[in-house]
């Protein structure tokens, strides 16, 4: 019932503007509108210009005050920084370069609207300006160019080596998280060897592997000290994506990445300074991988150094959480001897071309 | 259709200019004289229509999740009798929301702006702005759209599989592509998507071919390079474009038919999905990623190009003026195609690729943004001190540059890979294309289709329906992607079901709703376009041979087009076609054919002892 008075209304609907459709086009023939040149259209579009511009830009700059304290997210790390005041460097920039052009195309627009009397001006081109307007782009490009380069070269630059090193592995749909332990090396791991009680696939008869620390109950990071997230996949392309640190790098099956970092701010300060006494660190995945993609979280704490080393001594190694499969080992060496014929190399590679 | 008359006319002359040698049209059968016709504007119309109908269907594709987007906790019950098992408890399922949002962008970018764009105004206008019968080969012509076709069905029928269309968004990027143990659509709707892009890659190399060929070989007498319209410059550079990249697609795509079905690792390595182990080594994804995008790159300036040589146009015979810096256009055009081609890595910044290439590719990328913006100042230089009619294509020309500035400045934020660590995949991307290609090269294509209507239909398009369809879209786009970009800045990542997973994507509720009224909007505001086009054809004013006033060939033809174009001869060319205003001139425009010899008054001193 609710259907058909909706279509009804709908038709009904389609008649009337159909009929003012029809009404408008006879009534232009009555007037005359066709013989002419220019109607009155012509320069009600160009008010219409105008005010578009006024409050267009109007608008626009509301719309930024309001939204600026939905879409700030406050910054949290060295590199971080780099960016927030590059990209709004750049914002002022392209924001002059908007605001002139914009200007001049509407005012143009309207102040040159047909006039019976008047003439266009025959002007077809003058190289002198060519050159000026291509030179200042180009130049400011280049400032923008150098550096640009100039950041990224830091940012992409090898992590110390005194670097907190952390595995994050994607996979459909979440998180896994690995530490390397004392030795500082992380284990061997080999996609063959996965399944539902060894996730990451651990070649458990690699000794680097009994002190990891292998899916803690929380995730944690030290505030201050860099930071080497080592990022790997086991199925689709993921991305490991955080905003408060501009923290993106894509996870490859196949292709281990990784990007590093310095947190300067712990989640406590950083509850203070949002307000919410709630807040948390949380990566998302930012590469479509599947029907989770946006349900991929997980929550990262920043730590001051000492409470970092306190709660990373507490954490037990990979040789006591993970005894069963080091047991299932010994007792059958055999079942691992798929994985001897290649040696799959799982620590950090130099990103292939 | 009543107004293309393709019959052959007693009177032509058949003279050097043959084209007709090898058919007989007397007894053509209408299958092979409206269906399979070979003429160019037939042609034009059969892409365009197809154009226009892909569009709505991908801007319903988009309403469909801007509601889910707009209106999280929303039942979608209503939606069940369109979506049937695509909508399970009245919500959306996440994976047919991935699968529309594939559709959305395949559709889109492929079918919509560039064969309903390229394939239209190329085949309409190419013989007839440069004075040829019709194009070199009317038969590649003719396949050219009918594999278009072809690849549209096959495109339109993966809609209605089973286990979905393909998911994995329109870049495609494998694994997932790859593996329908992570996503239904990479199963049957996968293989359908790659079947259908191969047939639509050969109608793309079929039409380039035939392009590229005409333009260089066919210009009547008197047609050099450089009295060539902007908009055949602007063609000829897109077929460039296409014939050089789209095989990379092609190879891409072969290797991830390979991956899928024959056993290959092309893209895949070490891979635990579904539970079981993938015996795949030594393939890499960043392969597909590059390959992807050497074609995804140039097949954004191949969407572009057409709406620069069109809006060049356009605006030129609307501010009867010549466009400023003819040469300086095409030279920019000419940069803007060869650097297209060195660029792609701007999409790969953060792929785990070399950061060595991050370097390079910034460094190439914002080269790009110097001619592009010399585009825009002298779109700005053609407007001022003119003399403005509003038609509707001229609104929209405007609109286009208003757009094109907006969409533009904004890859100069993205072409830095410092700054793209922070906006890669996320809605400040989504803003900038949807700015830049759904908006301006939109404006384009609308623009194209109001100016030409006459000379395609031999009627004009009802005017006021027209303002108000361009008011409409043009503020509808504005309200829709500005504020996405704020989203972006937010940091929220794109291709996401819903944001209520994570407290720092969990804002912005009303905003998204904005955009997604907003975007809604905008679309159900095209039925009134549509319903100009189709109404025009049947009831509109009947067209004057020259209703724009514009120097150009294609209006020195007669109103109801005719096979081999012209009843003569075909024009001989004198000048360039920008003489709008020209000081001392009777009137306001001198077409092309008007030789120098007929117009003393207005010529100036080099242009005296010329023909």
């Amino acid at each position: 019932m609710i259907t058909l008075a909706i279509i009804l209304s709908l038709a009904l609907l389609g008649v009337i503007l159909y009929l003012l459709f029809r009404i408008q086009v006879l009534s232009s023939v009555f007037r005359g509108s066709f013989n002419k040149r220019v109607s009155t259209s012509n320069r009600v579009n160009a008010i219409l210009f105008i005010l578009f511009l006024i409050l267009g830009m109007g608008a626009f700059i509301w719309s930024f005050g309001v939204a600026k304290k939905d879409f700030t997210q406050p910054v949290a790390s060295v590199h971080g920084k780099w960016i927030d005041d590059m990209f709004w460097t750049t914002m002022a920039v392209i924001g002059i370069v908007f605001f002139i052009t914009q200007v001049l195309l509407f005012v143009y627009s309207y102040r040159y609207q047909y006039k019976e009397n008047r003439k266009a001006y025959y002007y077809p081109h003058n190289n002198r300006l060519e050159v000026f307007w291509t030179l200042i782009p180009a130049i400011v490009m280049a400032v923008l160019v150098f550096s640009g380069w100039k950041a990224w070269s830091k940012i992409t630059n090898p992590a110390p080596a005194d670097a907190v090193v952390v595995e994050i592995l994607g996979k459909q749909f979440n998180w896994l998280v690995r530490y390397p332990g004392k030795d500082n090396e992380l284990g061997t791991v080999k996609h063959t060897l996965i399944d539902a009680s060894n996730e990451f696939g651990y070649d458990v008869r690699d000794k680097k592997a009994l002190d990891d620390i292998v899916q803690p109950t929380e995730f944690h990071i030290p505030k201050g000290k860099p930071v080497l997230f080592k990022i790997r996949s086991r199925d689709v392309i993921h991305d490991v994506w955080q905003p408060n640190w501009n923290v993106q790098m894509h996870a490859v099956p196949g292709m281990p990445t990784k990007f590093w970092f310095v947190p300067t701010k712990t989640t406590a300060e950083m509850a203070t300074e949002t307000g919410n006494p709630d807040f948390k660190y949380e990566i998302a995945c930012s590469q479509i991988c599947g029907q989770g993609h946006f349900a991929m979280r997980i929550v990262v704490i920043v730590d001051e150094p000492e409470d970092y080393e306190t709660w990373l001594a507490a954490q037990k190694p990979f040789s006591e959480t993970g005894a069963e499969l080091f047991a299932k080992a010994s007792e059958t060496p055999a079942a691992i001897v798929s994985a001897e014929k290649k040696e799959i190399k799982t620590e950090e590679v130099k990103a292939a071309l | 259709m009543a107004s293309t008359d393709i019959t052959l006319h007693q009177d032509v002359h058949h003279n050097h200019d043959a084209h007709d040698t090898d058919h007989d049209h007397h007894d053509q059968h209408w299958l092979f004289k409206y269906v399979f016709s070979q003429d160019h504007k037939v042609i034009a119309k059969q892409f365009l229509i197809t154009g226009i109908i892909w569009a709505f269907i991908g801007g319903a594709l988009s309403s469909i999740f801007r509601i889910q987007l707009g209106w999280p906790q929303a039942t979608l019950g209503w939606l069940e009798p369109f979506l049937g098992k695509w909508v399970e408890g009245g919500k959306l399922s996440t994976e047919f929301y991935l699968a529309m949002v594939t559709m959305h962008g395949t559709i889109m970018v492929f079918f919509v702006l560039t064969a309903g764009l390229s394939g239209t105004f190329s085949n309409l206008l190419i013989p007839l702005q440069i004075g040829a019968r019709d194009m070199a080969s009317g038969f590649l012509n003719m396949l050219s759209y009918w594999f278009f076709f072809l690849s549209s069905i096959i495109m339109f029928l993966s809609l209605f599989l089973e286990t979905g269309p393909a998911s994995a968004g329109w870049t495609i990027y494998p694994p997932l592509s790859a593996l329908p143990q992570a996503i239904s659509g990479s199963g049957a709707g996968m293989d359908f998507w790659l079947v259908s892009m191969v047939f639509f890659i050969v109608s793309q190399l079929l039409g380039g071919i035939n392009y590229i060929t005409t333009i260089i070989n066919l210009r009547t007498q008197g047609m050099s390079m450089t009295k060539l319209p902007l908009t055949i410059w602007s063609f000829f550079l897109t077929a460039v474009l296409g014939v050089l990249s789209f095989p990379v697609l092609v190879s891409c795509a072969l290797l991830l038919i390979f991956d899928r079905s024959f056993g290959t690792s092309f893209y895949l390595s070490e891979i635990y999905v579904g539970g079981e182990a993938l015996s795949n080594v030594g393939g890499s994804p960043i392969l597909f990623q590059h390959l992807f995008w050497f074609l995804g790159h140039p097949e954004v300036y191949i969407v572009i190009l057409p709406a620069f040589g069109m809006v060049s146009e356009i605006i030129a015979t609307n501010a009867r003026k010549p466009i400023f810096g003819y040469r300086a256009m095409i030279g920019s055009m000419l940069g803007i195609a060869f650097l297209s081609f060195i660029v792609w890595a701007h999409h790969m910044f953060v792929s785990g690729m070399n950061p060595f290439l991050g370097s390079v590719f910034m460094f190439l990328t914002l080269i790009i943004a110097v001619p592009s913006a010399v585009k825009v100042f002298n779109w700005l230089a053609t407007l001022w001190r003119g003399n403005i009619v509003f038609t509707v294509p001229m609104l929209f020309s405007i609109g286009f540059v208003s757009l094109f500035i907006s969409g533009g400045l904004t890859g100069i934020i993205l072409g830095n890979s410092t700054l793209d660590i922070k906006f890669h995949n996320t809605y400040f991307v989504v803003a900038h294309f949807h700015l830049v290609m759904a908006s301006s090269a939109f404006f384009g294509l609308f623009a194209g289709v109001y100016h030409w209507y006459p000379k395609m239909f031999g009627r004009m398009m009802d005017e006021k329906l027209g303002y108000v369809h361009f008011w409409l879209t043009f503020i509808g786009v504005y309200f829709t992607f500005m504020p996405m970009h704020y989203v972006g800045i937010a940091g929220f990542p794109r291709r996401y079901y819903s944001y209520t997973s994570f407290d720092m994507f969990n804002t912005m509720a009303n905003l998204q709703m904005f955009i997604s009224v907003s975007a809604i909007v905008a679309w159900i505001g095209q039925f009134i376009f549509g319903f100009n086009f189709v109404y025009s054809m049947f009831r509109g004013r009947r067209a004057s041979q020259n209703p724009w006033r514009s120097n150009t060939l294609e209006w020195t033809t007669p109103v109801v087009g005719i096979h081999g174009n012209w009843p003569g001869a075909i024009p001989t060319v004198y000048r360039w076609p920008y003489d709008y205003s020209k000081p001392g001139a009777e009137d306001d425009f001198i077409p092309q054919n008007i030789p120098y010899a007929q117009t003393p008054s207005s010529n100036l001193p080099h242009e005296k002892n010329l023909p």
